[in-house]
């Protein structure tokens, strides 16, 4: 009775799985940058970009529809942008004219637009590759190589932890509910009651949830207190990186800034 | 005369490929109390959620005769009262009056059919001048019967519990054993509280490994010594 889902890690004995996870690490938030600095409507360095990110994809043998399904989840975000399309300046595509009101679309808009598109969409898969092939507790490893602070981590890592546990409690709160939502035998009677009531009985298990992870909090921290945890969170001290990986992670670090020079120079 | 619970021949397996279930099949008949006894693991809770439709596995179920399928949820969920291991699972309401009568309101009954049915479950369990309280501050003995008042208040033919005696004190559970001696229903309890299977359930079944073992007199099963030891039971 277990909420499975959640994990976004697939096992597979891919190249990408094997790549150690700090250089994974290091190379999504690179590609992620290298993204982000290019300059809008360089298709070409795009098109370039995209073969990486596409190989990666094939490399991790995660699925190219996989991966592509769940970079959907971008989209709902790359909606703030829209509102360029309609307010940059010219020169405009259409305009029309509808009583007071004027619609125009900018092409630098529409470009702006697109480039913003685009680019989310590539870095997305970029974290979605790097999630399906870490194990979680490996990317905190990884967190911690690359100086995140220590608390930080360890509270992703706590958050890891028992956001399973809380997904569990819910659905167990639900199943409760599903258990007895039932209809009468006497005959007559509507059941499923108002959409108010339904909403109140919604808020009350969601305050209930709260002050269970609330309470759960406190008896963790009790625990930890318990084994001589001070607030300073110690780790194991971590491997060091054989000189391929270290090649790689230049290797591959250099050809991103190659290719941010090259976006300047189109 | 139809039995109260049918089970035949019914498979489970979960989402990620693991065997809960493996051809189970069982009969209970209308008042009769039976208990489920076996090691964690075994498949009891698994089991018990199929006789309300939580889970529908490969197979046949059903209750009151009406098989358990999609058409007939809601007629199944209330004819079923479904007590989970885990009171705080079961409140999820600001009050215990709100808790109380949501399978009611669920229901559609009106509202004075509604207090009454709340006042007769509260009743049911000597719990009724916790109506105003809130779930969350009661003590686990506490819990557990206005858990068991959250289903009486459906009116249900059945009633099936999941540990019931789990993490109680000696008193409160000597309360809840009184409780289920008196209540006149059809009972599923899952437990591993033999003390009580002992004094309470003429019946018993063991589960092991997602099958039932063994399913006969509790007084005949109980003098197995050998039985009760390979699947992880002591004898009272």
């Amino acid at each position: 009775m277990h909420v499975h889902f959640l994990d976004p890690y697939r096992p597979r004995a891919s190249l990408v799985h094997h790549l150690d996870p700090r250089v994974k690490l290091v190379l999504t938030l690179a590609f992620v940058f290298t993204t982000a600095l290019t300059p809008q409507g360089v298709w070409p360095v795009y098109i370039l970009l995209f073969a990486l990110i596409i190989s990666a994809v094939l490399l991790s043998e995660l699925g190219v529809g996989y991966v592509l399904k769940r970079a959907a989840l971008a989209f709902p975000f790359v909606l703030a942008a829209l509102p360029l399309v309609f307010s940059s300046s010219g020169p405009y595509l259409v305009e029309t004219t509808l009583g007071d009101w004027a619609l125009r679309i900018s092409q630098p808009g529409l470009e702006r637009f697109l480039s913003i598109a685009f680019k989310s969409w590539i870095s997305v898969q970029a974290a979605i590759v790097l999630a399906s092939s870490t194990p979680f507790p490996d990317l905190l490893v990884a967190m911690r190589a690359i100086r995140i602070p220590r608390l930080l981590v360890a509270i992703f890592g706590l958050m890891w932890r028992y956001l399973f546990v809380l997904a569990d409690e819910s659905l167990r709160l639900i199943r409760a509910r599903a258990s007895r939502s039932g209809i009468s035998a006497q005959g007559g009677s509507r059941p499923g009651g108002g959409v108010l009531w339904r909403a109140r009985v919604a808020g009350g298990m969601a305050g209930n949830l709260f002050l269970r992870a609330f309470e759960r909090s406190d008896r963790i921290y009790m625990a930890m207190a318990a084994r001589g945890y001070d607030g300073e969170v110690r780790m194991l001290p971590l491997p060091t990186l054989k000189a391929a990986q270290w090649g790689f992670l230049a290797g591959s670090l250099l050809l991103f800034l190659l290719l941010l020079v090259l976006a300047y120079l189109l | 005369m139809h039995h109260s619970i049918e089970v035949q021949q019914l498979s489970f397996a979960y989402p990620d490929g693991h065997p809960a279930l493996d051809q189970v099949s069982l009969k209970i008949e209308p008042c009769e109390k039976v208990a489920l006894v076996g090691p964690n693991g075994a498949g009891k809770s698994t089991l018990i959620l199929h006789l309300n439709g939580i889970l529908q596995g490969q197979g046949h179920v059903q209750v009151c005769s009406l098989p358990v399928n999609n058409k007939n949820l809601g007629r199944i969920r209330g004819m079923v009262g479904l007590v989970f291991q885990n009171p705080d699972d079961q409140l999820f309401s600001p009050t215990v009056y709100d808790d109380v009568a949501f399978g009611p309101l669920y229901q559609g009954l009106s509202v004075a059919d509604v207090r009454q049915r709340v006042q007769e479950a509260l009743a049911a369990v000597q719990m009724q001048e916790y109506a105003g309280r809130v779930s969350h501050h009661l003590s686990m003995g506490e819990k557990k019967r206005i858990a068991i008042a959250t289903v009486l208040s459906m009116q249900p033919e059945v009633l099936v519990l999941d540990e019931p005696t789990a993490g109680l004190d000696p008193r409160a559970r000597r309360s809840l054993i009184h409780l289920l001696d008196e209540l006149p229903l059809t009972m599923l309890v899952s437990t591993h509280d033999l003390h009580m299977v002992k004094e309470l359930f003429p019946r018993m079944v063991i589960m092991d490994g997602g099958c039932i073992v063994a399913d006969g007199l509790t007084d005949d099963l109980l003098k197995d010594e050998a039985l009760l030891l390979a699947h992880g039971l002591e004898r009272p």
